[in-house]
């Protein structure tokens, strides 16, 4: 498991923003030997390069408006022509809509929400692990608790019991699927926080009258950033499926908003009718987004501490 | 022993209190909570009228203590839609739900331990590769998609399963029906196994990979090469030596894993139209039938801390080295 990640010593992961140019070439051209050795993390990356573009690109990459009904063009097998010479190249829905891109534009609320929530729960949860680790005593007494009280739901149904309440909508999941993670990341930064806050370079910063701030956010932090962008990586990866299950629920995005979650929501009434083509597609958008983040943290993890390989 | 289970049962009592503030912040965080308990064109006198009448014209912190107290004696007030009492409908759902969550955790680490010593034992051949990317694909498979997966394919296209439906299992033996308890059984296992494995499939991948992991560390330690060079077969070596401390990494799991299968099983129950506390919730929230939706979150939440409880006790058992 990547939150098991042992604490890299200083001389591990220098800080990238105060190390030589020559050095971050290095790493940078050993990052990229290290991923074209591994071909899974290629494939990662490929997949996530796709999505990334149609999730800039949907809306001139889209044959048609994504929410543009058309009653006399319901459930067009894939492959089918529509008015004009477009094709609905992966099949219309109940209401006439094009699959093809409200699949495309479903990438943007997959990967904005997915961003956007590791976002504010990063955040949250490093400077609650900072504090926490760095100051001990009551106050880190009180953060880890909390943390613990969260933890004793399982989420998703802490996410219903907010949603349901706060209503759907992009801000609200956001907000709910970003603090739903602030532990994961807070325990992770106070254990480092923990031992670093002893090392002779924090001292050495204390002793030159460094504000706590400084020391917190610029000694500290920079040389715990590795393992958080492992754990952001796989992160992202559940907080999409996260997005897709309460969508799907009826709980994610407003309706006029296309998302692969509620696509396949609304596959469940055409299951029967055998429209396997609402179904598959959406969900294999899903998937394949979802694979490439885990396939990426498992890369990242491998190359960030070798130490942690999984044998194999 | 004593210490540890008191502590971790002030522990426990700590964390109910919390869910009780979380799950009372949830309703008021969106502002007057009046307003999801009555119809949309109420006027201001009704509205007024329901305000004093559900008590939220006290103070907060009256108004928790209360909610404390109702909640206490598992009162979540009268549910919108069923007119009766929020606790009854959930409860009456609970049973489904509580046999599909240990079906699917059955079938999740009954498989993942075979499937991670094998991998581990064949480590670098093809079978191997076969089965962790196997493993890497179920745990980015949306749950509720594997569940429309299989209805397709195994449901409707080959026609092994049913799609939807369940035959009660713990029902009849809750009521002392013994006998049809265990007539049904076979059948109920059959209307379970799909929806069952959509819900355990991350559970199975992710637990496969830690098995095998953790197996192949286990595996190049002195105890396992001293079992090999005293001459015991390399079965006993897996099964005797190996393997007992090789699945100490899922039993720790099982605990959060039982919350992970959880919350699944409030979705997948929606693709299965499993008569659940899913499928309950998933209409209450539509109906924005808000005492039902509070009610199962925190019977489920309560479920889950008392399964933790329960597992952090057998895991200390389990492992001498974990002092009690």
């Amino acid at each position: 498991m990547a939150n098991l990640t042992p604490v890299p010593s200083a001389t591990e992961t220098r800080t990238v923003s105060s190390a030589p140019p020559s050095y971050r070439r290095k790493e940078l051209r050993r990052a990229l030997q290290s991923m074209v050795t591994s071909r899974w993390a290629l494939v990662g990356m490929l997949i996530l390069a796709i999505v990334t573009f149609v999730a800039i690109f949907g809306p001139w990459l889209a044959p048609f408006d994504p929410n543009r009904q058309n009653i006399m063009m319901r459930l067009l097998e894939p492959g089918q022509a529509g008015a004009g010479d477009l094709t609905y190249w992966l099949g219309s829905d109940q209401l006439g809509r094009d699959v093809f891109s409200r699949l495309l534009y479903g990438a943007r609320v997959s990967l904005l929400v997915g961003v956007a929530a590791i976002a504010v729960g990063g955040t949250i949860g490093t400077i609650a692990g900072l504090v926490s680790g760095y100051y001990g005593g009551w106050i880190d007494d009180v953060i880890m608790r909390i943390g613990d009280i969260q933890l004793a739901f399982p989420f998703i149904l802490l996410a219903i019991m907010f949603l349901v309440v706060l209503g759907p909508g992009l801000v609200n999941i956001i907000l709910v699927l970003g603090i739903g993670q602030w532990i994961t990341y807070a325990r992770i930064v106070r254990a480092q926080t923990m031992s670093l806050r002893e090392k002779e370079y924090v001292e050495a910063a204390r002793a030159m009258g460094d504000s706590t701030f400084s020391i917190l956010f610029r000694t500290i932090l920079p040389n715990i950033i590795a393992p958080l962008t492992v754990i952001a990586s796989f992160n992202v990866a559940g907080v999409i499926l996260s997005e897709a299950a309460l969508s799907f629920l009826g709980l994610g995005v407003p309706p006029s908003v296309p998302t692969w979650g509620a696509m396949l929501a609304e596959s469940r009434d055409h299951l029967l009718s055998n429209r396997w083509w609402l179904a598959i597609f959406p969900g294999l958008a899903i998937v394949l987004t979802v694979l490439a983040f885990n396939i990426i943290g498992d890369w990242l993890r491998d190359f960030l501490d070798p130490r942690l390989k999984e044998n194999g | 022993m004593w210490t540890f289970l008191v502590r971790r049962l002030l522990q426990s009592i700590v964390v109910l209190i919390g869910v009780t503030l979380i799950s009372f912040i949830s309703l008021q965080i969106g502002g007057d909570p009046t307003f999801l308990f009555v119809s949309e064109n109420a006027s201001v006198e009704e509205i007024q009228r329901a305000r004093v009448a559900l008590g939220f014209d006290r103070p907060l912190y009256v108004q928790y203590l209360s909610y404390v107290w109702n909640a206490l004696q598992g009162d979540f007030g009268n549910s919108l839609s069923y007119r009766q009492p929020a606790m009854d409908v959930v409860l009456e759902s609970m049973p489904p739900t509580i046999e599909l969550t240990f079906f699917s955790l059955f079938l999740a680490i009954g498989l993942s331990i075979p499937l991670g010593i094998f991998a581990a034992l064949n480590r670098g051949k093809p079978v191997d590769g076969g089965i962790m990317t196997l493993a890497m694909l179920g745990q980015s498979i949306p749950n509720f998609w594997m569940g429309i997966m299989m209805i397709l394919f195994f449901g409707l296209y080959l026609g092994w399963f049913p799609i939807s439906g369940h035959v009660p299992f713990l029902e009849p033996l809750f009521d002392g029906e013994f006998r049809t308890a265990f007539t049904n059984l076979p059948q109920s296992i059959y209307y379970m196994i799909m929806p069952a494995f959509a819900v355990g499939t991350y559970t199975l991948a992710r637990n496969a990979r830690l098995i095998r992991s953790s197996m192949l560390e286990v595996l190049q330690q002195d105890y396992v090469r001293t079992a090999r060079s005293k001459g015991i077969s390399e079965n006993r070596v897996v099964i005797h030596h190996a393997m007992r401390n090789a699945w100490l990494p899922v039993v720790t799991m099982i605990g959060l894993e039982f919350g992970f299968l959880l919350g699944g099983v409030v979705v997948v129950e929606t693709v299965f139209s499993y008569p659940g506390i899913g499928r309950l919730v998933f209409n209450a929230i539509n109906q924005r039938d808000i005492p039902v939706v509070q009610a199962s979150v925190i019977l489920l939440a309560v479920i889950f801390i008392i399964l933790n409880l329960i597992v952090d006790l057998v895991y200390a058992r389990l492992d001498p080295r974990v002092k009690l």
